[in-house]
């Protein structure tokens, strides 16, 4: 384990990013968090949590896949792919570092989405442990430590020092480069056991997902409860949008006038268009809609990944729905615990 | 080193009972005005809905202007008046967000006026110019 | 900080129901804290006596659930109506979006609205209890302490420059009739008008950037009734699902204030709700300050069946190349 003062923070930052892009959370013009290429001067948020999920740097909400040149009767096909760069990503907490993992489920499967798997493979983590978590909370539902946040290195701030450790050979190349003071872990040991006693504390600290999971698609889907959870939702895209774990996408074309463009942005199921084919969406209402998002994270992403949930707890839903519904009011309201 | 002289791209939508007809008297005329403004005729000024405007910017034009009849000369009565309104409000909230002004415009060319047409058009065309190419409203895409 | 009690909201919604004047109660239902509240149809006694919440933060206007609900529901729907909400709700009538005979309204008092966001810059995250009041006492896991806001400091940004207290639809009224407000609500646009265009431009590009196309703005909006929106139509060309560029990004927000240009009663539920915390409202309210300077005062919603400026001229209107004279002075 290796640390450095709070106030040394910005030199290591400079360290890193000597070598590869770095993106830390900074606060924006509006004093919210947001990932920001870090350069001298872009200050460390000191908020939990940024609006949006760092899923962007390796599932960008729009993305250019390829292009297409018309000539008389030929098309070419043109590679418009950048080569990625290394970057390293600074601050992300246990829930996005677990939303990697429900991500990777599904792209690095076979067949391979070689555009994620390329920046997966060019992108460092490092986690920060959550010290002051908020009352959205609720990794712990689905079995995240705050205190232990993976990534390929962790950081824990403690009495005014970053504490640092390497999970993976990636983080370890990066932290042993950075040339830090080497130390024992009584501090970090002693802000893990504060973390844990905190998430006690959280007014969701006792939400269970026991009654979801694989294998519960019968018992859940005709449940008569949708229709009520669901009558107020407008069918905007904020959750999917702010979500840490949804990965929808379509794929569209833009014609340029002189061209195509293909390319792949997110989509929501909550949208009227979601999965639309030639006979319309197979969802017809808002209550079908509704309930596929949560079905999908809490019991048919499970049921094809080993029990995994699709959800990491983050609570970023919970604090953007314009209606305030949500993941937890759904879980209470079919799980039947309070 | 020779440097190609920057001739914006205008677009122009023309009201198919008096402006249109202005163009082909200025053609007809011999009057010259730039190649590089693309008529686009719609049945009545009014027909123009903002987002044609947005539209052709995003294509690559760097000016956008509408002719129609003359405000009480519309030849469905009131078109144009409503078209007035509607671009008033546009060019303002265009204006608003930054976008430079003189990449705006609209003008009432009568079937009669094909020297106006002529005139009018080189004189947007040399304003646009000064501005050079449209940087706030582009789409990368269609640009390369 | 509201004058006018749950418990007579309640009582109004159990007595309405009990007595067969309507069957359905749009109300909002309690959330899994303090303040997040959702809009909900209650049909019955008991979960309207448990789950129907009245308090600061009951910002969502009712009137655009009318369209839908008012074709799905059987029977009378009981709405409760703050005054800006009163707005969209003529509007909406004025449109035709839905039966007025099959809706009962009552009129609330309001005293603003509070902004969790802004509550949770005071308090800090990790909210376990929040009493609402003239102070708002809130409790953290944090600390025994309770910290005391003053609900005035946390006004919602479209409650600070209120336009009107003033209800300008209801069938029954709970609380005092308030006036119209001479606010100061034009401030900020005048403000972004006195800037240089570069300054302008580089404010809404830093704003619009922000945006993440959810389009929560245009769904919670009371004048964005469209059955189809353009925006979502592969046939109309622009379709886009997310932004893709800058230039998207400013079409989406042009066009859809230009759309409710007019109809937009100035209600603020798109910058309430918006995630990253756009400020839309200073587009619809550019237009509403032109509209008002170039063709005369007009509020949207104001009456039923009012001709709004953009579907009206008068034969001596402004040329849209003096606007830039004649209306930002």
């Amino acid at each position: 384990m290796f640390k450095c003062s709070m106030e040394s923070l910005n030199s290591v930052f400079a360290k890193i990013s000597a070598n590869a892009e770095l993106y830390i959370p900074a606060d924006n013009c509006d004093g919210k968090a947001v990932y920001t290429k870090w350069a001298e001067g872009v200050e460390l948020s000191n908020q939990l949590n940024t609006v949006k999920s760092p899923k962007d740097f390796f599932f960008p909400q729009v993305e250019d896949m390829m292009a297409f040149k018309v000539e008389g009767k030929n098309i070419e096909l043109i590679d418009i792919r950048k080569a990625q760069e290394d970057f390293v990503v600074f601050g992300v907490r246990a829930c996005d570092v677990k939303a990697f993992e429900v991500l990777d489920n599904v792209f690095l499967v076979d067949p391979v989405d070689s555009y994620y798997a390329e920046r997966r493979e060019h992108g460092i983590i490092i986690s920060v442990a959550c010290g002051r978590p908020s009352e959205t909370c609720f990794c712990q539902t689905f079995g995240i430590d705050a205190a232990n946040p993976g990534g390929d290195i962790t950081v824990w701030y403690a009495d005014g020092n970053a504490y640092w450790q390497s999970n993976t050979e990636k983080g370890e190349k990066l932290l042993a480069s950075l040339g830090l003071e080497s130390c024992d872990s009584a501090a970090v040991d002693a802000e893990k056991a504060k973390i844990a006693n905190i998430m006690k504390k959280l007014p969701l600290a006792e939400l269970k997902a026991d009654a979801f999971g694989g294998g519960k698609t019968m018992e859940l889907f005709n449940r008569p409860e949708w229709k009520a959870l669901s009558e107020s939702c407008l069918g905007c895209g904020t959750c999917t949008f702010v979500c840490p774990t949804c990965q929808c996408y379509d794929v569209k074309e833009f014609n340029t006038g002189k061209g195509v463009v293909r390319f792949r942005c997110w989509d929501s199921c909550m949208y009227s268009d979601f999965t639309k084919c030639a006979h319309g969406n197979p969802r017809l209402s808002q209550v079908e809609r509704f309930r596929q998002r949560f079905m999908h994270k809490l019991v048919y992403y499970p049921e094809n990944n080993n029990g995994l949930f699709g959800c990491v707890g983050c609570g970023r839903c919970l604090a953007k729905c314009p209606i305030s519904m949500n993941i937890v009011k759904v879980m209470k309201t079919l799980g039947g615990n309070a | 080193m020779q440097v190609k002289e920057y001739k914006p791209l205008i677009v122009a939508f023309c009201c198919n009972w008096c402006s249109y007809a202005g163009a082909d008297l200025a053609g007809n005329n011999r009057l010259n005005y730039p190649a590089e403004v693309k008529i686009i005729r719609v049945p009545c000024s009014c027909r123009v809905n903002p987002m044609f405007v947005l539209r052709a910017f995003q294509r690559g034009a760097d000016g956008v202007i509408l002719c129609g009849c003359h405000p009480g000369d519309c030849h469905y009565t009131s078109g144009n008046y409503y078209t007035r309104r509607r671009m008033a409000m546009l060019f303002s909230m265009l204006d608003y967000l930054g976008i430079e002004r003189e990449r705006t415009r609209v003008e009432w060319v009568s079937a009669a006026e094909g020297a106006k047409f002529a005139a009018t058009m080189n004189d947007f065309a040399e304003k646009v110019a000064a501005l050079g190419e449209n940087k706030r409203l582009e789409d990368l895409r269609c640009k390369k | 900080m509201q004058k006018i009690t749950r418990d007579v909201l309640v009582e109004k919604a159990v007595s309405l129901l009990e007595n067969g004047t309507v069957a359905n109660v749009l109300g909002w239902r309690k959330g899994e804290f303090d303040y997040d509240i959702t809009p909900a149809v209650f049909t019955d006694k008991a979960d309207i006596e448990a789950n129907f919440v009245w308090n600061d933060f009951c910002g969502a206007n009712f009137s655009k659930y009318l369209v839908q609900k008012t074709r799905k529901l059987e029977g009378k729907i009981l709405v409760f109506l703050k005054p800006c909400d009163t707005y969209s709700f003529n509007q909406l009538l004025t449109e035709h979006r839905f039966d007025r005979e099959k809706v009962y309204a009552v009129g609330v008092s309001c005293e603003g609205m509070v902004d969790i966001d802004k509550i949770k810059a005071i308090a800090g995250d990790g909210i376990s209890k929040i009493v609402c009041g003239e102070m708002i006492e809130v409790s953290t896991v944090y600390s025994d302490e309770v910290i005391k806001i003053d609900a005035k400091d946390v006004l919602e940004g479209r409650c600070e420059s209120c336009k009107s207290k003033k209800h300008v639809a209801y069938d029954e009224l709970l609380g005092e009739e308030g006036d119209v407000i001479d606010s100061n609500r034009f401030d900020e646009v005048a403000k972004l008008e006195a800037m240089t265009p570069d300054e302008r431009f580089a404010f809404w590009q830093e704003q619009l950037s922000k945006c993440i196309r959810c389009n929560a703005c245009r769904d919670i909006c009371p004048a964005c009734t469209c059955e189809n929106c353009v925006f979502n139509n592969p046939n109309s060309g622009v379709e886009n699902k997310a932004a893709a560029n800058s230039f998207e990004e400013k079409m989406f927000h042009i066009i859809r204030a230009f759309h409710v240009a007019g109809r937009c009663t100035d209600c603020g539920e798109c910058s309430r709700v918006c995630p990253q915390n756009i400020p839309l409202h200073l587009l619809n309210r550019k237009f509403i300050k032109d509209m008002d300077s170039f063709y005369g005062e007009y509020q949207a919603g104001a009456e039923v069946g009012s001709r709004a400026p953009l579907v009206n001229y008068t034969t001596e209107d402004v040329e849209p190349c003096d606007v830039f004279e004649g209306g930002n002075e």
